[in-house]
């Protein structure tokens, strides 16, 4: 930026005359050159973003309390072979039988409360996420899920606390393991023989800072639910429980009581919520069959809601102790359609070109990249983008994020599925002390994480791009928004095309209320905004209907809604000289304000909307005037505006996006639909931005264009 | 067994004079009589608290007839200046302790005494507890002024003597006059006049150092004190929460402070603080800490029901280790060299689950009235530790339920070789719930009924390795099941070639569970974020199962009685209006079951806010939690402790039932009389318990960043003083002229200028004239802004500092 503001300077010198002060002479002349500026910082921003795999830096761990993998691992055969006989008594229950769950949960307590270690029940009723406009950025709520629910829908989890010996208990470690209890699944019963394995070595060790806390999560109404709804009550307990009372007497005829009687032979297992201290961080352990890989590997899922991450030492740490101790793959997910696109490859040969061209002239620059590199780098960081951007958690560990706890999720798949059991303990052992090392790490921090980043992008395990790299692409989008509106404004503003000439055109002649229409137009379309982007509560209401038929409605709706709004607000005068100019130039300011403030909330979106929004807004322009004027210049203009205008609506940026990513086989109108139900389900800030700032800003670019000057 | 010291047997002369320690009463060396080389031993270890022989004031006679002639001796042969060095450091160093041992024997009616006994005890989770009890006593201070012989002295001075000093005063010039007379008898004899005048100078040397002295005794008025360290988590669930050792010896983690002092009011805290500042350099831990009026408070009636001039600190961080265990041990008269302490193996110690070294110290030698005891200084060590079962597997072959047998030396790694010499009693107590042996009836009918015997016959589910020496039953007043049977063992049957070794080993898996308090409390934090959360504590019936089902309609009208104290830090900005009650988990109002509160909020970095609560719940009651919300507060800058990102800790709360005492009911016994440990457990004390420490996150800067800081403070500074020059300096029209004068002057930038209008395409354009005359130097405008520019600087000097 500041390299094309000198060559700005540099390259008109003003004209002598009463010089204002330096500063307000710089932004004049990039307001008088804004349509350079522009499209060089709007190129810079670009290629900038296209840069950030090579700029992305190896991570490294910035705590020194973590100490990873200084330790060896205290995990013996033994516990495994416990660990086995668990799995083992847990699948062999018939899982036709009625009470296979409860079954199942009882074993399960049998084997902790053999440990020593302190079991507790825990009852949650899933809710589902329900849209209400007035929840969004708040805190999880507990008033929300205490709704009545038919007795059948309760899970149940079971916990199990470690109190570490020597400490005072006053921070906690949570391993998590999903685990359907009523199903049989292999995969499942493998990811508890490795909570089970570290648990119960963790049970034994003297070295214990922190508390242990297991959460085996009923994942029979999905594993986010029943994670979230035992963090809500480890933090957030409801102590008046009128709405629940119902719940706790059909309870009792149903599971707990069966649970309590084992309980009263000595054990304590007790159905109160037992808690341990503060959070200092959470794993999510998971094991999944994936077929056809080379070798196993562990798949890092870090993103939570808006685009949050937990620190990046968490991930340095699984990452070190699986490359390095244990000799897993670690990956993070990526945009496998970008590895098909032949010019991302072209791109990466001509950027590792360059780097050998600049190598050679002087060995010191070695910016260079390998062009797999690059492109596995891109395919990650896209992802690392989009899922930032969607703002929906990748996984239970989500939940954790919304308590500031730092939680990642450790999705462990073998390489095949193992029928022999030395090579099963063998897979077992392996991720097991991958566990212990973590947990280990964690339990020497001193301090809660907050040595390394928390913003940043993944471009690989191993490799990140911190906030002070990304945001550079984004500013360079960014910048030419304000000045461009400038120089709108002041050309709307002219007193005279005709008399003066070019000498006072930078006279800023200040006729005030002249913008103040413009706004008021911008003003009413962003009220529709909000119109639109409250509508689909109103519409979720309606019983038996289908997606499909909910987008129709909302699109019906919100097209009459605009026609209503233009026919009210529509002016009968003539249109006046500089009108679109000046709504052009409030558009482009309230982008960028919008923007400004989505980049806060959510980087990741406010990065991709700019992405699409600066260009739509810059090249806005009347068609009426193009097409008058018939060149060369105003056909492709034309043409860049129908095709950026078609984008950016946002179901066609949809319906595009899913095309190049998956085929533009089966489309569903109502695909679109469910995409925003999931958006609003999850809090996410994306659905805000996209009514209130992106569709409003949409239709203000459709109208400049189709203006009648 | 003590040495014997026969009654007047003369000690042997003292050989050298010069030095002060062969003067020190306390280090007058009593020849062992009975030859036994392990009691010189002991005597080399414990320095100075010999028992006192009756016949003090006779030796101390024999020392001043002993001592005199020899001085004069030297005086006659050698000159002045080396005389009088010495008769100064001899009168300055020496007759404080002299005559303090004649003041000692003055009146000798009671003795010192110590106690040493340890209780071991099985706890339901497969560990064991053992409880190591030293008990000194020094008798009421009138006895034996301000010198001891086993109690430690480091102790004694925390107490104040204020009858007795000026009768120590008076009886020590008693002393001191019958030694002057003698020098002056020697002096005249010998009509060396000026040594009348040495003679005074002593008297007067004398005089003030017995006035120095008796200030500093003055130092620490402690009524009553308890000092706890401890590591770890004292399990309520598990271990127990209504018997004596978890109402007494279950502690906070961390360090806890109570003094009762017996001083105005105005002057308690100058004490406090003198007090902490000494048991931190005496323990070597930081409770110097509670020095600052933001770490105590002074709770008033839910503490301790005996009212006093109270104060009360915890440091919930304090690490503790061998470092604070060594001095607690160097105020035992044995140490950890012989007797119950010397099991004291530090690795196996520390190795345990819970870990607290306490020290409890009253004295009533203020009230005149009572005699029984002077000072009493209770120091009781708790451990939990984990008997090393065979094979840890042991827990995989479902062979769980098996206690693990244990011994002393599996446990310790070290045995008994024989008792403290100077301990009156040393004895070895194993604590049985007596649930175990109803159960064992159970499990085979055929078993002998006979408690006593029963335990060690090697009929039942348990076997001891040594037969006890006394059985003592609890007497099972109501039908709780928390009573139990001891097995005392003296110690001082064995020695070095049979060392005490007790073990305990089990033949049965058995199952007991510890008898609870009636409401398990526990306190957690809610809400998440950095800027307001909630404290709740949460109280649970202990006996929910039976409650539940049947004893419901038993207690109408009936109230369970809990008392609630919180010391809350200042940033923890508790709003006790928020304050709700929620029973049995509904909402109530809360005039309905709180029958007495006092709150004293925080104040900013001045004082901790502290709640005291009386509540009155029906004993039915299942649950009932308290919420209590909050603010985080901030820290200035230099309050942040170096492990900021740590959070801060909440100390526990302490959670009492007055209406409910963990009294032992033991038949009673005179074996039970003597020994401190029963009779404590004897005592009439309220169940008390601890809740957990909480951690509170609050809003921490980044401390990693003072570059940054640093940059743009710069930044910003350049930008203001850039401006502020530029609006005082700046003057438009003489710009211009100097503009024009340099363009006439520099071809070459006419040149330039003509050269860039040509790329432009724009004609040359000629220089304005100046358009108007400049403003007249001084406008209104600018002073505006010089008076604007003046007001904030002065405003910033005056606010920064």
């Amino acid at each position: 930026m500041a390299e094309v503001e000198k060559k700005e300077v540099a390259a008109a010198t003003p004209p002598w005359k009463p010089k204002p002060r330096p500063i307000v002479r710089l932004g004049i002349v990039l307001i008088s050159h804004s349509l350079l500026v522009s499209v060089v910082c709007c190129t810079a921003g670009v290629v900038a973003l296209f840069l950030l795999p090579m700029l992305a830096k190896n991570t490294y761990i910035s705590e020194n309390a973590l100490m990873p993998g200084s330790a060896s691992s205290m995990l013996s055969n033994d516990d495994i072979s416990e660990a086995e006989r668990l799995a083992k008594d847990l699948t062999s229950l018939n899982s036709g039988a009625a009470d296979a769950g409860i079954e199942r949960r009882r074993v399960l307590a049998k084997y902790l409360s053999d440990l020593g270690v302190e079991v507790g029940y825990h009852k949650f009723e899933p809710h589902q996420n329900q849209f209400h406009p007035l929840h969004f950025f708040s805190s999880p709520d507990s008033g929300l899920s205490r709704e009545n629910g038919s007795c059948s829908s309760y899970g149940i989890n079971v916990v199990g606390i470690i109190r570490a010996p020597q400490a005072d208990g006053k921070e906690a470690i949570v391993l998590v393991t999903p685990f359907n209890f009523r199903k049989n699944s292999s995969s499942e019963a493998l990811s508890i023989s490795i909570g089970y394995a570290v648990f119960s070595l963790l049970s034994r060790v003297t070295w214990l800072a922190k508390d242990i806390i297991w959460l085996v999560a009923d994942s029979q109404y999905g594993e986010y639910a029943s994670v979230a709804s035992w963090l809500r009550d480890y933090h957030i307990p409801v102590f008046s429980a009128s709405s629940s009372h119902n719940a706790d007497s059909c309870f009792e005829g149903n599971n707990i009581n069966l649970l309590r009687e084992e309980s009263l032979d000595r054990t304590e297992i007790s159905s109160g919520f037992r808690r341990a201290g503060t959070m200092a961080a959470a794993l999510v352990l998971k094991v999944t069959d994936v077929k056809g890989q080379l070798e196993d590997t562990l798949s890092v899922y870090a993103e939570a809601s808006n685009g949050q991450m937990p620190n990046l030492d968490l991930i340095n740490v699984v990452n070190y102790l699986a490359v390095h101790r244990q000799g897993l793959r670690v990956k993070v997910e990526k945009f496998l359609s970008v590895l098909r696109w032949e010019w991302i490859w072209v791109l990466g040969d001509t950027l590792n070109f360059i780097g050998k061209v600049a190598g050679s002239l002087n060995p010191e620059w070695k910016f260079g990249i390998s062009t797999p590199d690059y492109v596995e780098g891109t395919a990650t960081l896209a992802n690392s983008l989009y899922r930032q951007a969607l703002g929906i958690p990748t996984g239970p560990h989500g939940a954790f994020r919304d308590f500031q706890v730092d939680a990642i999720t450790l999705e462990i798949s073998p390489k095949v599925v193992y029928t022999n059991q030395g090579r099963r303990n063998e897979f077992i052992l392996r991720s097991a002390r991958l566990i212990e090392g973590v947990v280990r790490s964690v339990n020497n921090l001193l301090e809660k994480f907050h040595q390394s980043f928390f913003l940043y992008l993944l471009t690989s395990p191993a490799k990140f791009v911190s906030v002070g790299v990304y945001m550079i692409g984004f500013a360079l989008l960014v910048a030419p928004l304000p000045l461009v509106a400038a120089s709108l404004y002041v050309d709307a503003n002219k007193p005279d095309p005709s008399s003066q000439g070019p000498k006072h055109k930078l006279q800023i002649n200040f006729k005030p209320w002249k913008w103040l229409s413009a706004a008021k137009q911008v003003f009413t379309v962003h009220a529709w905004g909000v119109f639109v982007s409250l509508l689909p509560y109103f519409i979720s209401q309606i019983p038996n209907s289908t997606p499909a038929a909910h987008s129709i409605i909302w699109f019906s709706l919100s097209t009459f809604g605009l026609l209503v709004l233009y026919l009210i607000t529509k002016s009968h005068s003539k249109p006046q000289k500089g009108e679109w100019e000046n709504l052009k130039s409030v558009t482009i300011s309230v982008v960028f304000i919008g923007l400004l403030l989505m980049s806060v909330v959510n980087f990741a979106t406010a990065q991709i909307g700019a992405l699409v929004l600066v260009p739509a807004c810059l090249l806005a322009q009347p068609l009426k005037l193009d097409i008058r004027d018939a060149s060369l210049k105003s056909f492709l203009r034309i043409a860049c505006n129908v095709f950026i205008s078609f984008v950016a609506f946002p179901p066609v940026g949809f319906f595009v996006l899913k095309g190049v990513n998956e085929g533009f086989g089966d489309m569903d109108v109502g695909e679109f639909w469910t995409w925003l139900e999931s958006l609003w389900a999850w809090n996410s800030a994306t659905y805000i931005y996209i009514g209130m700032v992106h569709l409003p800003c949409w239709v203000l670019c459709l109208h400049i264009l189709l203006h009648s000057c | 067994m003590t040495i014997q010291i026969r009654k007047g047997k003369r000690a042997t002369e003292p050989q050298c004079l010069g030095s002060q320690r062969s003067l020190n009463s306390e280090d007058l060396l009593f020849p062992n009589q009975t030859g036994d080389s392990k009691a010189a031993v002991y005597f080399q270890l414990s320095n100075g608290r010999f028992r006192p022989p009756p016949a003090h004031r006779l030796i101390a006679h024999h020392i001043v007839d002993t001592i005199a002639p020899i001085f004069f001796r030297v005086s006659r042969t050698m000159w002045l200046p080396l005389r009088l060095t010495l008769l100064l450091l001899f009168l300055l160093l020496s007759p404080r302790a002299l005559l303090r041992s004649g003041s000692a024997a003055v009146v000798s009616g009671e003795e010192e005494e110590f106690h040493e006994e340890l209780l071991l005890k099985p706890l339901p989770d497969r560990k064991v507890l053992a409880h190591f009890h030293f008990h000194s006593i020094a008798p009421p201070s009138k006895s034996n002024g301000r010198h001891h012989h086993l109690f430690p002295k480091a102790i004694s001075q925390l107490v104040l003597f204020p009858s007795s000093v000026p009768f120590a005063m008076w009886s020590d010039l008693d002393l001191i006059l019958n030694f002057l007379f003698r020098l002056l008898n020697n002096c005249f004899s010998s009509s060396r006049k000026y040594d009348v005048f040495l003679i005074v100078f002593a008297l007067i040397g004398v005089i003030v150092g017995e006035f120095l002295s008796f200030g500093q005794v003055q130092k620490f008025r402690v009524k009553e004190m308890e000092l706890s360290f401890t590591q770890g988590r004292w399990n309520y669930e598990r271990w127990g929460g209504f018997d004596p050792i978890s109402s007494n010896n279950a502690k906070p983690p961390g360090v806890e402070l109570w003094a009762v002092f017996d001083v105005p009011e105005d002057q308690v805290d100058a004490y406090w603080k003198n007090l902490t500042n000494s048991l931190s350099g005496l323990f070597c831990a930081s409770i110097n800490f509670l020095e600052s009026s933001t770490m105590y408070s002074a709770p008033k009636w839910s503490f301790r029901i005996t009212p006093g001039r109270l104060r009360y600190g915890t440091l919930p961080r304090e690490a503790v280790c061998t470092e604070n265990l060594t001095p607690w041990l160097k105020l035992l008269p044995c140490r950890d060299k012989a007797g119950l302490a010397a099991l004291l193996d530090r690795p196996s110690i520390y190795k345990g689950f819970y870990h607290s070294q306490r020290l409890y110290l009253t004295s009533n030698a203020s009230v005149p009235a009572e005699t029984v005891s002077g000072i009493s200084l209770e120091q009781t060590l708790t451990v939990v530790l984990q008997p090393n079962s065979p094979s840890s597997s042991s827990i995989h072959s479902g062979e769980s339920n098996f206690q693990p047998s244990w011994s002393l030396s599996s446990i310790f790694g070290r045995k008994i070789s024989g008792k403290c010499v100077l301990a009156q009693s040393s004895i070895v107590y194993l604590q049985l719930e007596k649930s175990i042996f109803s159960e064992q009836k159970d499990n085979m009918d055929n078993g002998p009924n006979s408690l006593a015997s029963e335990g060690f016959a090697g009929g039942s589910g348990f076997e001891m390795s040594l037969d006890p020496d006394i059985v003592i039953e609890e007497e099972n007043q109501s039908q709780h099941k928390g009573s139990s049977v001891l097995y005392g063992f003296w110690v001082e049957k064995y020695n070095e070639s049979q060392p005490f070794d007790l073990g305990l080993k089990w033949k049965y898996p058995v199952f007991w569970s510890s008898r609870q308090a009636p409401l398990h409390a526990s306190r957690f934090l809610m809400g998440s974020g950095n800027e307001r959360g909630a404290i709740a504590i949460l109280f649970k019936s202990a006996n929910s199962a039976d409650s539940s089902s049947g004893s419901r309609h038993v207690s109408d009208g009936c109230e369970l009685q809990v008392d609630v104290f919180q010391v809350v830090p200042w940033y923890i900005k508790v709003y006790y209006h928020s304050l709700q009650i929620f029973v049995d988990d509904e909402a109530k109002p809360i005039g309905d079951f709180v029958h007495k509160i006092q709150v004293s909020p925080s104040k900013d970095k001045t004082s901790p806010g502290m709640m005291e609560m009386l509540l009155k719940l029906p004993c039915d009651v299942r649950s009932a939690a308290l919420t209590l919300e909050f603010d985080k507060g901030f820290l200035h800058i230099d309050e942040y402790p170096p492990d900021a990102n740590q959070g801060y800790d909440i100390p526990s709360a302490v959670i009492s039932f007055p209406s409910f005492h963990s009294v032992m009911h033991l038949l009673s016994n005179d074996s039970i009389r003597k020994s401190p440990l029963l009779s404590r457990f004897q005592e009439k004390n309220r169940v008390q318990s601890y809740t957990e420490v909480l951690l509170v996150p609050l809003t921490t800067p980044d401390f990693s960043m003072p570059y940054n800081v640093i940059t743009i403070t710069c930044t910003v500074f350049a930008l203001f003083f850039g401006s502020l020059l530029n609006v005082l300096r700046r003057r438009v029209g003489e710009e211009e002229r100097y503009l024009k004068a340099g363009k006439k002057k520099g071809w070459l930038r006419v040149l330039l200028s003509r050269l860039l209008a040509k790329l432009r395409g724009k004609p040359m354009e000629e220089p304005d004239q100046p358009s108007s005359e400049s403003a007249p130097l001084i406008g209104k405008k600018l002073v505006l802004k010089v008076i604007l520019v003046a007001v904030l600087a002065v405003a910033w000097q005056f606010y920064s500092t």
